[in-house]
């Protein structure tokens, strides 16, 4: 290319890097958009978009081939046939696992955006405001009212959907109308208000599921295939490809380079700003520089911290923003599998239809108004209600045909729900460089260093036991309660790395995302967190994406970039 | 959106030789077709005659129909790990000693009766044995480390190979590819088919 030059460059494809380029083409900058891995197009290259178990080989399931190569993957449900392809090559890009870390990462145009749970909460004001009162970590350098505009704004563009329930803890956003409860979802709501006095609350799950169309994005709301991760043909769910990719390149300021892996931020120590990034062409190895006025690294939070810890470095041995001895410190995630399940009786007449691609929340009710527990923080519980299929225990049943009836129809209804927990920001949980390995470009390697500690482990008590209590409240059969296995990593929202603070020795990242010691290089992905809240996290990167992005057009045109 | 102003605005940006990479996302894996996978012509025939027994054509189809005997063989081969493929090779050997002395015949010269009998015995012979270390639920190969009874892992083959099966699915189970919306509380008669997925 003759011209290497450009307003702005975003680093990561994903959620938030989808966002920042929106933002900023929309507002007149000519965006470079780089990206390490494949292009996918949207539509044309869901290639399993329309297949069912009996179009996969091994009807989805993973073989001893796909588990060997990918050993991570398969510690859990990700690794299938039907998203093959659709995760980074483990033997091209390791890790060290100091301690276990499950890594899932999505190395391609639109990243994890493609392969995300979906499930879009809003962070509320005690969560921003808890490291301050409780004296954890550092405050966060903005409240709720900061952020709840661009809240507003990016569900409005993304189209979530979701009831407006009126609970502080979960502040109501600006919704499409949100995919139902089912019958016996909505009898154990009530069941459940009843029994613990409007103190808990079993609510629809608020997901960037459309129930409307978008026209304007050419879009169409959710046909009920809960095909998600194969790509959604119908644009049905929010996604870099169905939504904000489009959006940039439609204002002609987009250039989207694929196949670029950014192993360098440039830093002009003198003018304290950074200058450009340097880029291996992941298939030619080839080196490229392009340079620009500001630089948004949305590169997934691991992977920014990454960059950040390779830039500067003549400058700060651990790298750009490394100053505040913070960059790679307080890892979090939310901790999970947990919860209870039960059987649901009387509703033996009813059944459903459609696919939902969503189901029920119990927001947060631990550590909130009067209730005061032996940890800080709290969790909140995903679900859903569903008859059983084929699949049930039918040891009774024996063989034949028989069998073959009583399994060809749906079994009695059961309910089950997953509490997912906020990890607190914790110094200690470190990601780093490791000296000794390196990846298929000759690049360091990161090491993870993570444990869920005695809050977290205290917490877990509650996520099970409340689960059952729940349910046993409500008056359900057969409850069970059960803990599986977490290690940090698992619940694919790692955040932290990069934190957003007051002070620029305490804090990578000011109140805006910018890094403090270059300011016209923002962090607005899962790295910035200050800390972890309970909700699911990928609303929150838009928003303050969005937010940051305004932030860093109206300081460029005020000369201060 | 305009898929085409955005392939030529990636094109015309990059540089790259983008369109035609061989690099594909949503990697599409090639159907396994159960040649010289170590499972015979014979094995696949004994596969589906004991699945016809679990899952019998009724006014339905059955396993045979759905030729599950060629989906247990790729699965066996492909996903189960050596120590699973040994209990349940060892145990079809012990299947057909089993018919063999007690009916002094191969399995599949067996009546109906006979084989339902024989099946029978192993079923509560395998939830004896397995207690509660097995669910049939658990997805195949998803935990490696536990090796039940050879005849749960046959049933659950059986099972798996057929209800995901387009037969079984389609067939048998309820299929709606498209639902396009969703109604959270429609009624049920009893005798009405669970969806299939």
């Amino acid at each position: 290319m003759a011209n290497n030059h450009y307003d702005a460059i975003v680093i990561g494809s994903g959620i938030s890097g989808g966002w920042a380029a929106k933002e900023l083409t929309e507002k007149g900058l000519k965006v470079l958009m780089l990206e390490r891995g494949k292009n996918i197009e949207h539509v044309k290259d869901y290639q399993n978009m329309h297949k069912e178990s009996w179009d996969y080989p091994h009807r989805g399931r993973p073989t001893q081939a796909m588990k060997k190569d990918f050993p991570v993957l398969s510690r859990d449900y990700p690794l299938n046939e039907a998203t093959f392809g659709m995760w980074a090559n483990e033997q091209e890009s390791p890790y060290i696992e100091k301690k276990r870390f499950d890594w899932y990462r999505g190395y391609h145009v639109g990243g994890r955006s493609l392969l995300w749970g979906r499930q879009s909460y809003r962070l509320n004001s005690e969560d921003f405001m808890a490291n301050a009162k409780e004296g954890i970590a550092v405050d966060w350098p903005i409240r709720y009212e900061d952020i709840a505009p661009w809240y507003g704004y990016v569900e409005r563009f993304a189209g979530i959907s979701g009831n407006r329930d009126g609970l502080n803890v979960l502040p109501d956003g600006e919704f499409q109308p949100a995919m139902l409860l089912n019958c016996v979802e909505k009898d154990i709501s009530a069941r459940i208000t009843k029994a613990f006095k409007g103190s808990r609350h079993l609510i629809s799950g608020r997901t960037a599921n459309m129930t409307e169309d978008k026209p304007e994005q050419g879009r169409t709301s959710c046909q009920y295939r809960n095909k998600c991760w194969l790509g959604c043909p119908f644009g049905g769910f929010f996604s870099t490809q169905s939504s904000t990719l489009p959006a940039a390149v439609k204002t002609g300021n987009l250039t989207l380079r694929p196949f670029s892996i950014v192993k360098e931020i440039l830093y002009n120590k003198d003018k304290k700003r950074a200058t450009g990034v340097s880029v291996i062409d992941a298939q030619t190895n080839e080196i490229y520089e392009f340079t620009s006025k500001i630089i948004f690294v949305n590169a997934s939070s691991f992977n920014s911290t990454w960059l950040l810890m390779n830039s500067a470095t003549d400058e700060w041995e651990g790298g750009l923003g490394s100053s505040s001895g913070e960059l790679g410190h307080n890892v979090m995630d939310h901790h999970f599998r947990v919860g209870a399940s039960a059987t649901v009786e009387g509703f033996d007449d009813k059944y459903y239809y459609g696919r939902r691609p969503s189901g029920f929340y119990v927001p947060r009710f631990r550590n909130w108004g009067s209730d005061k527990r032996d940890y800080l923080r709290g969790f909140g519980y995903q679900g859903s209600a569903s008859r059983q299929g084929w699949k049930r225990d039918v040891a009774e049943m024996g063989i034949g045909a028989d069998l073959k009836d009583a399994i060809s129809e749906p079994g009695p209804w059961q309910i089950g729900m997953t509490a997912f927990g906020e990890m607190l920001p914790e110094h200690s949980n470190r990601i780093y460089l490791d000296p000794n390995k390196t990846d298929k470009w000759g690049l360091p390697v990161l090491a993870m260093d993570v444990a869920i500690r005695e809050n977290e482990l205290r917490m877990r008590k509650d996520m099970q036991q409340d689960a059952v209590d729940m349910f046993e409240a409500a008056g359900l059969t057969n409850v069970q309660g059960f803990e599986k296995e977490y290690y940090p990593g698992m619940g694919i929202h790692e955040m932290g790395t990069a934190r957003m603070g007051r002070d620029p020795k305490t804090s990578v990242l000011n109140a805006h995302n910018q890094v403090w010691d270059a300011l016209n290089v923002f962090v607005t992905d899962g790295a910035c967190m200050t800390s972890a809240s309970c909700v699911n996290p990928s609303l929150t990167y838009m928003a303050l994406t969005a937010r940051a992005a305004s932030f860093a057009v109206d300081e460029l045109k005020k000369g201060n970039l | 959106m305009k898929r085409r102003d955005l392939l030529k605005m990636i094109v015309a940006a990059t540089g790259t030789a983008l369109v035609g990479s061989n690099v594909l996302a949503y990697t599409v894996l090639p159907m396994e077709d159960n040649q010289g996978n170590g499972y015979s012509k014979d094995d696949v025939a004994f596969f589906n005659e004991v699945g016809e027994s679990i899952i019998p054509r009724t006014d339905t189809p059955g396993a045979k129909d759905a030729n599950v005997g060629s989906m247990i063989a790729i699965l066996l081969t492909d996903c189960y790990s050596p120590d699973q493929r040994k209990v349940f090779n060892d145990g079809m050997v012990a299947l057909k000693f089993n018919a063999k002395s007690r009916y002094s015949k191969e399995f599949v010269l067996l009546t109906y009766e006979q084989r339902l009998a024989l099946l029978s015995s192993l079923d509560e012979e395998a939830n004896r044995h397995n207690k509660k270390m097995f669910s049939i639920k658990t997805e195949i190969n998803a935990d490696e480390s536990v090796l039940p009874h050879y005849f749960s892992m046959l049933k659950q083959l059986v099972l798996f190979s057929f209800f995901s099966s387009e037969v079984g699915a389609t067939k048998v189970l309820r299929y709606e590819a498209v639902p396009g919306f969703y109604d959270g509380e429609i009624p049920y008669r009893k005798g009405d088919k669970a969806w299939a997925t």
